[in-house]
């Protein structure tokens, strides 16, 4: 029971990283494509949040939570950037 | 008992990951912004936020737990703010809607306040969207 659970585990512990990276790949796609700001914006949002993501499977991944405090900063400092840019693009930016 | 919280945090990561996924090839395939929108929101937030259940389950300190279940709960409290706020900022801009958008309640509400407000005699303001 026990080396099953290890190892399927393990198995998804690779297929999450994987599927966020492939996440983050994506919103870099929209990132550079995104024919407005705020499409860019949402776009940095999402790979904000795959980031946080990455950084809890490796946490599971190594046993080592001490990137967790970067994750709290990271969500952080994504809700500040998205209010600042929705405050500049409403205050006149071009779309 | 070590081997079923092992199984559930792997499934709660699969999940999470392909919650993260589904949001991403929205963000990319969606034809509209406010589309998009909501795809990466919701889908990406409750991903993110099952991956971090899943360090929550997985580890057995209650430090670790208590960041994880501190970092998903920022996240669900300010992903719907932030978004409300940057599709508010993008359609007062006026970025365009999707051809096939059917329900535009804002637009409705706001030309009816133009016209309420044009009832006192005040000039007239033009059709455009004023910001």
């Amino acid at each position: 029971m026990i080396p099953f659970a290890s190892g399927f585990l393990a198995i998804s512990v690779h297929l999450a990283f994987g599927m966020l990276g492939v996440s983050m790949l994506l919103g870099l796609v929209r990132l550079v494509r995104g024919p407005s700001l705020p499409d860019r914006v949402v776009a940095l949002d999402l790979i904000g949040t795959s980031v946080v993501g990455l950084i809890a499977v490796h946490t599971i991944a190594e046993g080592e939570p001490v990137f967790l405090m970067a994750a709290v900063v990271m969500a952080l400092i994504m809700f500040l950037g998205t209010v600042a840019f929705a405050f500049y693009v409403q205050k006149g930016g071009a779309p | 008992m070590t081997g079923s919280i092992e199984i559930l945090a792997g499934v709660l990561l699969l999940v999470g990951g392909s919650f993260a996924l589904i949001a991403a090839v929205g963000i990319v395939k969606l034809p509209d912004l406010f589309t998009r929108m909501q795809a990466s929101t919701k889908s990406a937030t409750l991903g993110v936020g099952c991956t971090l259940l899943a360090v929550a389950v997985h580890s057995g300190e209650v430090g670790v737990t208590t960041h994880a279940v501190l970092i998903a709960g920022f996240l669900f409290l300010t992903a719907p703010v932030a978004a409300h706020m940057i599709a508010r900022a993008a359609y007062y801009v006026g970025v365009p809607l999707w051809e096939g958008t059917h329900i535009d309640e804002l637009h409705d509400h706001r030309t009816a306040a133009a016209a309420r407000s044009e009832l006192p005699g005040r000039p007239p303001a033009g059709e455009g969207p004023q910001s």
